[in-house]
C-alpha cells in the first residue's frame, strides 16, 4: 500500500467515524421540535429505528445497494464487492459499506420527523426494514454506478448523474418516504380547526433542536467528505472543499431563514432557522464535490429561504402536518440541492443529469414509497390511537414520561 | 385523483427513460423535460387527492 493510500484511507476512515454525529443531530432535532408528552417516545424511535437499519442494510441493502461508488480503489489494488451480510468482503472494502450503512440510517430517520407525535413505534420499525433494505439501496446503486452515474454517454459528458453526499439517495428518498408516510397518517389531533387553519405547535425544546443541528454539522463534514471521495474521486488534498462548502452552505441558509422570518414574522424564528441550518446541509451534499465556495454559498441562500416558504406552503395549503419540516428541509431542499450541482456545474449536460435524477426520485422512488407505505398500513395501523394520542405517546406506548416531574400535559394547542 | 397521479408520476419517468433509451442528439433534453413537467403535474394531482381526503376526514 502507498503513503498516498494510507492517507486517503485515514481520512476516510476518519469521516465514516464522523457521520453517526450526523444521525444524532437528526435526531436530537426530530425530539426537540415534538411535543413534551412524546419526547421519550421520539428518541426511543429514532434509536430502533436506527438499529433497525443498520442490521437491514447489512443484511441484505449492501448487496441491493452495491458499492457506493467503485473509485476509490482505482489503482486496481481492491475491488469492492458487495454480497449478503458483508459475506468474504476485504476489510478495506467494508469502507464503502460503513459509508452505505450510515446512510440508510440517516435515510430512515427522516420520516420519523414528519411523522412525529401520531406514529406508532413498531409501525416505524417495520417501515424502516423496507425503506433501508429496498427503497434506498435501489436508489442509491442507481446513484452510484447504476444507470444515472452510467449517464454520460447519453448526455455527451463524463460525469454522470452527480450526488456526492447524497442529496438524492439520503435525503431525497427519505423526504418523499417522509411525506407519503405523513399523508398516510393524517394531520395530529387539533392541528386543524374546522374551517382548515391550522394551529401552531410549538417544539417543546428548541435547545435540544439548535443543539441538534450543530451536531448534525460536524456529522455532515463526514458524510460530505466521506461521500466526495468515495462516489466522486475527490483526492484527500481536495476534500477540504467538501468541508468548506458545506460548512458556508448552512451558515448562508440559516442566515437567510432568519432575515426571512424576520421580515415575515418581524421577529425570527428558532425552528425555522434551524430547519433553515438543516436544509444549507441537505443542499449542500449533492454537490459538494464540484461546487466552488462562491455557488455554494449561493445554494445556501435559496435553501434558506426555500425552506420556510416550503414549510408554510405545506401546512397552509397542501394541509400536510410535518411537526420538525422533514418534508421541505430533506425532499424539497434536497431537490434544489441536485439541481444547485447541475446549475453551478462547468460541465455541460450536468443539469439534464440531474434532471434525470430528479425524475426518477419522483417518478419512481415517490410512488413506491407510497405504495409500500400504503400496503404496510393495511396490515400494521400506523397511527395510534386517539386515547392513545391525547395521553401522549410516552405514556401510551412506553408506559413513562420523558419529563415525569413536569407540568400535567393538556390539550393546549386543541382548538375549542 | 390521487391514482391517476401517481400514474402520471410514473408515465413521466417511462418518458424520460425512453427519451434516454431511445433519443439521441438535441431531442433528449426536450423529452427529458417533458417528461419532468408531467411528474410536476402528477405531484399536484396527488396532493390535491390528499387535500380532498383531509377535508372529507374534518
Amino acid at each position: 500500500m502507498t503513503e498516498a493510500l494510507y492517507l486517503a484511507s485515514g481520512l476516510l476512515a476518519l469521516s465514516l467515524f464522523l457521520m453517526p454525529l450526523s444521525i444524532t443531530g437528526l435526531a436530537l432535532t426530530n425530539v426537540g421540535m415534538g411535543r413534551s408528552r412524546s419526547a421519550s417516545h421520539a428518541m426511543t424511535s429514532s434509536l430502533c429505528v436506527i438499529a433497525v437499519a443498520l442490521l437491514v442494510f447489512f443484511a441484505c441493502g449492501f448487496r441491493i445497494s452495491g458499492p457506493f461508488g467503485l473509485s476509490y480503489y482505482d489503482a486496481g489494488i481492491l475491488q469492492p464487492t458487495s454480497t449478503f451480510f458483508f459475506m468474504g468482503m476485504a476489510p478495506a472494502d467494508l469502507f464503502t459499506a460503513t459509508f452505505g450503512m450510515f446512510a440508510a440510517a440517516l435515510c430512515s430517520l427522516i420520516p420519523l420527523g414528519a411523522a412525529a407525535d401520531r406514529w406508532r413505534m413498531s409501525a416505524a420499525c417495520v417501515s424502516t426494514v423496507l425503506l433501508a433494505g429496498f427503497v434506498f439501496p435501489l436508489f442509491g446503486r442507481a446513484a452510484s454506478t447504476g444507470f444515472l452515474a452510467g449517464l454520460g454517454p447519453h448526455l455527451n459528458f463524463e460525469g454522470g448523474f452527480s450526488d456526492a453526499g447524497g442529496s438524492g439517495f439520503i435525503h431525497v428518498t427519505g423526504g418523499l418516504s417522509a411525506l407519503s408516510v405523513a399523508w398516510l397518517l393524517g394531520p395530529r389531533r387539533g392541528k386543524y380547526s374546522n374551517e382548515g387553519l391550522p394551529a401552531a405547535v410549538p417544539a417543546h425544546d428548541s435547545i435540544l433542536v439548535l443543539f441538534g443541528c450543530m451536531l448534525a454539522w460536524v456529522g455532515w463534514l463526514g458524510v460530505n467528505s466521506a461521500g466526495a471521495m468515495l462516489t466522486r474521486r475527490a483526492a484527500p488534498a481536495t476534500v477540504i472543499v467538501a468541508a468548506i462548502d458545506t460548512t458556508l452552505s448552512a451558515c448562508a441558509a440559516a442566515l437567510t431563514a432568519a432575515a426571512v422570518t424576520r421580515i415575515r414574522f418581524r421577529k425570527p424564528d428558532a425552528s425555522l432557522i434551524a430547519n433553515g441550518w438543516m436544509a444549507g446541509l441537505v443542499a449542500s451534499s449533492a454537490g459538494c464535490a464540484t461546487l466552488k465556495p462562491a455557488t455554494a454559498v449561493l445554494t445556501g441562500l435559496v435553501a434558506g429561504a426555500l425552506v420556510v416558504f416550503s414549510v408554510e406552503f405545506l401546512e397552509f395549503r397542501l394541509k400536510v402536518d410535518d411537526p420538525c419540516g422533514s418534508v421541505s428541509v430533506h425532499a424539497v431542499c434536497g431537490i434544489w440541492g441536485l439541481l444547485a450541482a447541475g446549475i453551478f456545474s462547468d460541465v455541460s449536460g450536468q443539469f439534464m443529469a440531474q434532471l434525470v435524477g430528479v425524475a426518477t426520485l419522483l417518478g419512481f422512488i415517490f410512488p413506491m414509497t407510497y405504495f409500500l407505505n400504503w400496503l404496510l398500513n393495511k396490515f400494521i395501523p400506523y397511527r395510534v390511537s386517539i386515547d392513545g394520542e391525547r395521553q401522549g405517546l410516552d405514556l401510551h406506548e412506553l408506559g413513562a414520561d420523558a419529563y415525569p416531574e413536569f407540568v400535567v400535559h393538556t390539550d393546549e394547542f386543541v382548538q375549542r | 385523483m390521487k391514482l391517476i397521479g401517481f400514474l402520471l408520476l410514473l408515465s413521466g419517468w417511462g418518458i424520460v427513460l425512453a427519451a434516454l433509451r431511445m433519443l439521441r442528439g438535441n431531442a433528449t433534453p426536450i423529452f427529458i423535460l417533458a417528461g419532468v413537467i408531467i411528474e410536476i403535474i402528477g405531484v399536484v394531482l396527488v396532493a390535491k387527492g390528499h387535500l380532498s381526503v383531509v377535508k372529507e376526514d374534518r
